[in-house]
């Protein structure tokens, strides 16, 4: 039995007719031909969702103002507050902390633990569950240079060519310098790497790596991770305060315009919280469950790009915000996995990219910016996709391939996980192909930090995906677990510093709040949408006409 | 099926279903009221689909983060169900309950501080796991196929790398405790075994406690600062020229030429 429907088993009988000859080939050590880099320029600009100019949005407010910006983050940040500035009591605090830290993933754990570790007392603030992260879900590794063949100094450089050097380099410092630090920190703290028997650690290339660095923890690296940190903050509770379901919907500022709490709101009761703080640390996460453009995602359920709107309207600059990475193989088939990541692992191994004829058109280990471009040109351009039940549109992903040129059981070997979540709706992975399509999967850019998590306002500091600058337009596999810690750390340590600075809490206000919504009026922004967004709505349309409130 | 040549827009509706004409609707309950989905999607989709807004019960949407878990039954048949409503797939008649929340023991303690007799640890910190009276629930419930009372087992046994080992897919999702007759909360104790197997256990990096040192020492720092202050091109220059660790190489087997920045 397949979990195919009978329509597209009658396609697969196309790619089955032209594998033998693709094996044979690649066999031999023939591959399709990459593109030139001139093409590849083409096929991005003509392609690539970064660079179309639709879907687009000028920016009329706030430090950034002027700036083009994908119009699902355009809209939000010309968003007006959910609160009416006026109308919140901030005379009494519900709580008064040293540091809260907004966001509950992996930066804003390890920023905790850090706060916790200097002697203060810290509130976190999370709008589900704590742990419930991008952090979670990466797979693949960490990057980090501590085998002997290997130092920060070479992690530097693949990083920021990774990043087509457009990289901040005193933030790419940070990440190497500090990345065998974290990887002993997580060691001390308990938690189960791959390791040889003698203790080494197991390391692996990654996309782009000069050197063998990637850890891992089984393909649950991000998940041990998460687990981890948050077993350790809940041991800290002396010192560590979680609130779950209540995420920050507002900063709070001082006449200064320092930032020095924020207000919560409990999804539950609906009831707002007012959080006194002598400084804040926002690792909030990502943005992919805005769907830029209509994508599909990997991302958690709470990736909505909630931080960068708050802080934004505090008056910190974003960079880079208009840089996303797409990753290229994205499930779209069956219904139940779409948007989930098919690692490039995959390709790794030799299965290849086909169209609805069962034909390769571009080689398999491009970029993943442009093997993305080259997947929707396929689809869109050339009308070769292959359209779903759902009306998905993708490409085949050949996986029977690996078994074939490196033996039976090498898929069931090598990607357990992707095994089982295919043949769970009765596809064997290792016989059938794959349906994908590009999907989103990191926001590149983010808020502007210095090397300490530091932003331009006093009091403020920023760690993980919500920031910008560590990788510039393109982020390398690995990097992004290593990033929310090593900047989770650094920011929990200078808010700490900051907080230790302060004899007393100042006294907050939403000045700034009402100084944006009088810039929205004075940039003629009409109905602007209510900000952050907090959760997604994926009620289909003839629900939505009918729903109240 | 679009086999023509005629471009195809993709269909782009980021993660809300739109089901196609034509698409089979099926009769689920969801904690007992009647709704009409399409079939094929998850319990997760499916309840969306209804109309509901997730607030609890909702976190990664890829069956890793253990948010969604959930019980259900079929109208006619006995049989009481476990798993993740973001990786089952709703059938007709479907009476579906999913779990906000789930009360479980985690007593805090200090990992430092335990470097004597780990099972002994165990036994103080969670003497309940001795009391399982091995009816399996636990196991037929983990949607993650974990052998549950298996590493039970394990660690009243002594054998803790064996329970780290077993329970090392847990996604805490807490539906072995919520069954338990015994009262165990399975997945906080595995937790605790696995980190002091991570700590006390498993062998340590030796190469990784040289780097901390070197780290610590200032080493990089300087060599850091050196590519920052380099002009661009050269920055470049020493990108293209990198060499690169051969794939087969063992770890630790393989040096460069450039040992200098090491």
């Amino acid at each position: 039995m397949s979990g195919y429907t009978e329509e597209l088993k009658g396609l697969i009988g196309k790619v089955e007719s032209t594998r033998p000859a693709r094996v044979e080939k690649a066999k031999r050590g023939e591959h399709f031909p990459s593109l030139t880099i001139k093409e590849r320029e083409e096929w991005l600009r003509r392609y690539h969702p970064d660079y179309k100019s639709e879907g687009r949005a000028r920016v009329g407010v706030g430090p950034n103002r002027g700036g083009v910006f994908p119009e699902e983050v355009a809209r939000l940040l010309e968003s007006r507050s959910m609160l009416d500035p006026d109308g919140i009591n901030l005379g009494t605090s519900d709580y008064a902390t040293d540091v809260l830290v907004i966001g509950a993933g992996g930066a804003g754990t390890a920023a905790a633990l850090a706060v916790a570790a200097s002697g203060l007392d810290v509130l976190v603030s999370t709008k589900l569950r704590h742990g419930d992260s991008n952090t979670v879900m990466a797979e693949g590794g960490m990057q980090a240079a501590d085998q002997e063949c290997d130092s920060p100094y070479f992690h530097y450089l693949d990083v920021i060519g990774g990043g087509h050097f457009t990289n901040s380099p005193p933030l790419v410092s940070a990440l190497t310098n500090d990345a065998p630090l974290i990887i002993h920190w997580l060691e001390e703290m308990g938690m189960m790497f791959d390791k040889l028997p003698d203790g080494r650690m197991k390391v692996r290339h990654g996309g782009g790596t000069s050197r063998k660095r990637m850890h891992s923890a089984g393909d649950m690296t991000g998940a041990e991770i998460m687990r981890v940190l948050r077993d350790e903050a809940r041991n800290r509770a002396d010192r560590i305060k979680v609130l779950e379901f209540s995420p920050a919907v507002e900063l709070l500022t001082d006449k200064s315009g320092a930032v020095c709490g924020a207000v919560l709101y409990n999804l539950e009761t609906k009831e707002y919280y007012v959080v006194k703080a002598k400084a804040v640390v926002m690792a909030t996460g990502g943005f992919g469950r805005l769907h830029i453009q209509g994508f599909p995602t990997t991302n958690h359920y709470g990736a909505t790009a909630d931080g960068v709107v708050m802080a934004y309207r505090a008056g910190v600059e974003l960079q880079d915000m208009d840089s996303t990475q797409y990753h290229p193989t994205g499930a779209i088939y069956p219904e139940q996995n779409v948007g989930l990541l098919i690692t490039e692992k995959v390709r790794g191994l030799g299965a290849q990219i086909l169209n609805s004829e069962g034909t390769e058109f571009c080689f398999a280990l491009e970029p993943r910016d442009v093997e993305s471009a080259c997947i929707i040109r396929e689809c869109v351009d050339a009308g070769h996709g292959v359209v779903t039940p759902t009306a998905r549109v993708g490409v085949w992903l050949d996986s029977p391939m690996i078994d074939m040129l490196h033996g039976t059981g090498t898929v069931r070997k090598e990607l357990p996980a992707k095994y089982i979540q295919f043949k769970r709706y009765n596809i064997d992975i290792s016989k059938e192909p794959m349906l994908v399509y590009p999907t989103l999967h990191y926001q590149n850019g983010g808020v502007r930090i210095d090397e300490f998590g530091g932003t331009s306002l006093k009091g403020f500091f920023a760690a993980g995906e919500v920031t910008g600058g560590v990788h510039g337009k393109n982020r390398l596999m690995g990097n992004s677990l290593l990033d929310v810690l090593v900047f989770g750390r650094r920011a929990g340590i200078a808010a700490s510093e900051c907080a230790k600075g302060l004899s007393e809490t100042p006294a907050p206000t939403l000045e700034h709040v009402k100084k944006f919504h009088g810039e929205l009026k004075k940039a003629g922004i009409k109905d602007p949408v209510k900000g952050p967004m907090l959760l997604p709505a994926y009620a289909p349309d003839h629900v939505k006409k009918r729903q109240w409130g | 099926m679009a086999t023509d040549k005629k471009p195809v827009q993709p269909l782009l509706t980021g993660d809300r279903t739109i089901p196609p004409e034509g698409a089979k609707m099926i009769t689920i309950y969801i904690m007992g009221r009647q709704y009409r989905v399409p079939e094929t999607l998850t319990v997760m989709k499916a309840v969306e689909y209804a109309g509901y807004q997730y607030v609890r019960g909702c976190g990664c949407r890829g069956g890793i983060c253990g948010a969604c878990a959930t019980y259900y039954r079929f109208v006619g048949d006995y049989r009481l169900r476990a798993g993740l409503a973001c990786q089952t797939v709703v059938g007709p008649e479907m009476i579906i309950a999913q779990l906000p929340f789930f009360p479980a023991n985690r007593p805090d303690y200090d990992l430092d501080g335990m470097k004597g007799d780990l099972h002994a640890e165990l036994r103080s910190l969670y003497p309940e796991v001795f009391k399982c009276i091995g009816c399996g629930t636990c196991t037929r419930t983990c949607p993650m196929d974990i052998d549950v009372m298996d590493y039970i087992a394990l660690m009243k046994r002594g054998d803790l790398k064996g329970a780290a080992k077993k329970s090392f897919d847990c996604v805490m999702c807490g539906l072995c405790a919520s069954r338990c007759p015994a009262q165990i909360s399975q997945f906080t104790a595995a937790m605790f075994v696995r980190r002091l197997v991570g700590k006390y256990v498993l062998p340590r990096a030796e190469h990784l406690k040289k780097r901390v040192e070197e780290v610590v020492s200032g080493r990089y720092a300087k060599m850091l600062k050196g590519l920052m202050d380099m002009k661009p091109e050269d920055v470049k220059r020493l990108y293209v020229e990198r060499e690169r660790e051969p794939d087969m190489a063992e770890p630790g087997a393989w040096t460069p030429k450039d040992r200098e920045h090491l």
